[in-house]
């Protein structure tokens, strides 16, 4: 089948996306915690600060955003490569939209255990770190990973400044070959298998490393 | 259950407390507190000898569980000073805050264990943090306090796993685990199922009995009367009548205790 000899570019192209979403999960999520942090617990000028990001950024398309840090900056004097300019539109926008989720999860901690971290002398960083955050995650865990599934799949939207990654393979090989049907068929079934297997990683990932049981 | 606690009292004894001899442990004075224009605390002066037991009654809104919790700041006020140990109460100094809250535990009515760790991380998490107590030597300890509310066993158990009776004696444990010279207790009792009280009080009576200052806002009648050795009549934001429980209990002098005591009945 002429799509499968194609397979290491198909390869290529799927570890590409797996990477450009690892960074923007590893990256986004700690950016979405300090914006959590800042919008509840946060001097006036985080909160401020935090909230118009959140707003520009779950307000507008994903794509404007890319296009703008890739073909819009080098006008302000920032040139960046395509990958360099996928890895920031990512990262910006799961930071955004993760910063409302682990916010909600982070508001629902009830009011009695931080009372009694403050009582057993925790400074406010240990209190935000080991008793608000971990069970903040637990409950919005679902959520967040949902979050990250979503700006995988939207990470094929990078194939158009030229970031090599999988749906770009899958365009480069059907153009080449003019077996569209197929291609997308392969491509798609790519993507299905790759956003299953993140589902379940980062639920394990959760349990195993972030909160426990 | 009981009778283990009881048995294994030896093995974890209480710190020695690090006081002042002779200071009050806790001085509280001319303290005042609103929310808003709503004054709750009107002028309270209390002195804790070190030892000492005190049980804090009334009724709801007179002011009893706010003046606990400003004593280890979880309340702000606004006039008046308090010191524990003879560090004085800043809200405003991080230090001197965790200065004074190293002195003082409190338990709560309810429980608030962190609900992501175990019942031994529980107990252990503060030590470490706070005291950067080294893993061994607190895990140790964990032990020896958990053996002494008689949940030895319960040390990797989570606390959604547990009764209320055993989760508030795992607060109480994770309480003593900083070595309070105070402890702090906000109707621990009230959350609890009537069969699940006993084996809570059992635990604090055996702190009463070991040296430990408490301050306790109760609504046990019976259990101050037993264990306290002053009892405290909250009325309207003031300390309105205070002495022994023989005193308070069995001759009050004022008709708003009066009425207070007939009312429980």
């Amino acid at each position: 089948m002429p799509i499968l000899e194609q397979w290491p570019a198909l390869l290529k192209g799927a570890a590409l996306t797996v990477g450009l979403t690892a960074a923007a999960t590893f990256i986004g999520t700690l950016l979405a915690v300090s914006c959590a942090w800042s919008r509840v617990y946060g001097p006036l000028l985080f909160r401020w600060v935090a909230g118009a990001y959140v707003e520009a950024i779950r307000n507008t398309p994903f794509i404007i955003q890319l296009f703008f840090l890739f073909f819009g900056l080098p006008a302000a004097g920032v040139k960046l490569s395509p990958l360099t300019a996928s890895v920031i539109a990512m990262v910006v926008n799961l930071g955004a939209y993760a910063a409302e989720i682990i916010r909600a999860g982070i508001e629902a901690t009830p009011r009695g255990q931080i009372e009694a971290a403050q009582s057993l002398a925790m400074n406010h960083a240990q209190i935000f770190l080991r008793v608000i955050l971990p069970p903040a995650l637990k409950k919005v865990w679902p959520a967040l990973v949902s979050q990250v599934t979503i700006v995988m799949l939207g990470s094929a939207v990078c194939g158009q400044i030229s970031t090599e990654e999988l749906s770009f393979a899958t365009n480069l090989i059907q153009s080449r070959n003019f077996r569209a049907f197929e291609a997308y068929i392969i491509g798609t079934a790519m993507y299905l298998v790759l956003a299953i297997a993140l589902r379940h990683f980062l639920t394990w990932f959760g349990r195993r490393f972030l909160f426990g049981r | 259950m009981s009778l283990a606690a009881e048995q294994t009292t030896a093995n974890a004894p209480l710190a020695t407390p690090h006081t002042n001899v002779g200071a009050p442990i806790v001085r509280i004075t001319a303290l005042r507190k609103s929310y808003g224009s709503n004054e709750v605390l009107k002028g309270i002066d209390l002195d804790v000898k070190r030892g000492e037991v005190i049980a804090i009654i009334g009724k709801s809104g007179s002011g009893k569980s706010t003046l606990l919790r400003c004593i280890n700041g979880l309340e702000v006020f606004q006039e008046g000073s308090l010191t524990v140990d003879s560090k004085p109460l800043i809200h405003e100094s991080a230090m001197a805050m965790r200065e004074l809250r190293l002195r003082v535990g409190m338990i709560f009515q309810s429980f608030n264990l962190f609900p992501h760790l175990s019942v031994g991380r529980n107990v252990m998490l503060a030590p470490q943090l706070v005291k950067k107590k080294e893993t061994q030597a607190n895990t140790e300890r964990a032990r020896q306090l958990l053996d002494r509310v008689g949940l030895a066993e319960k040390f990797d158990a989570m606390p959604d796993q547990l009764s209320g009776g055993q989760q508030q004696r795992v607060a109480i444990a994770r309480a003593l685990a900083m070595d309070p010279a105070v402890l702090l207790c906000d109707e621990i009792t009230s959350a609890l199922d009537p069969e699940l009280v006993g084996e809570v009080l059992r635990v604090v009576e055996s702190l009463a009995n070991e040296g430990m200052t408490l301050l306790m806002v109760t609504h046990e009648m019976n259990f101050a009367r037993k264990v306290a050795d002053r009892v405290i009549f909250m009325h309207q934001g003031r300390v309105h009548e205070a002495g022994s429980p023989e005193e308070l209990f069995g001759n009050p002098q004022t008709a708003e205790l009066k009425q207070f005591l007939s009312s429980l009945h």
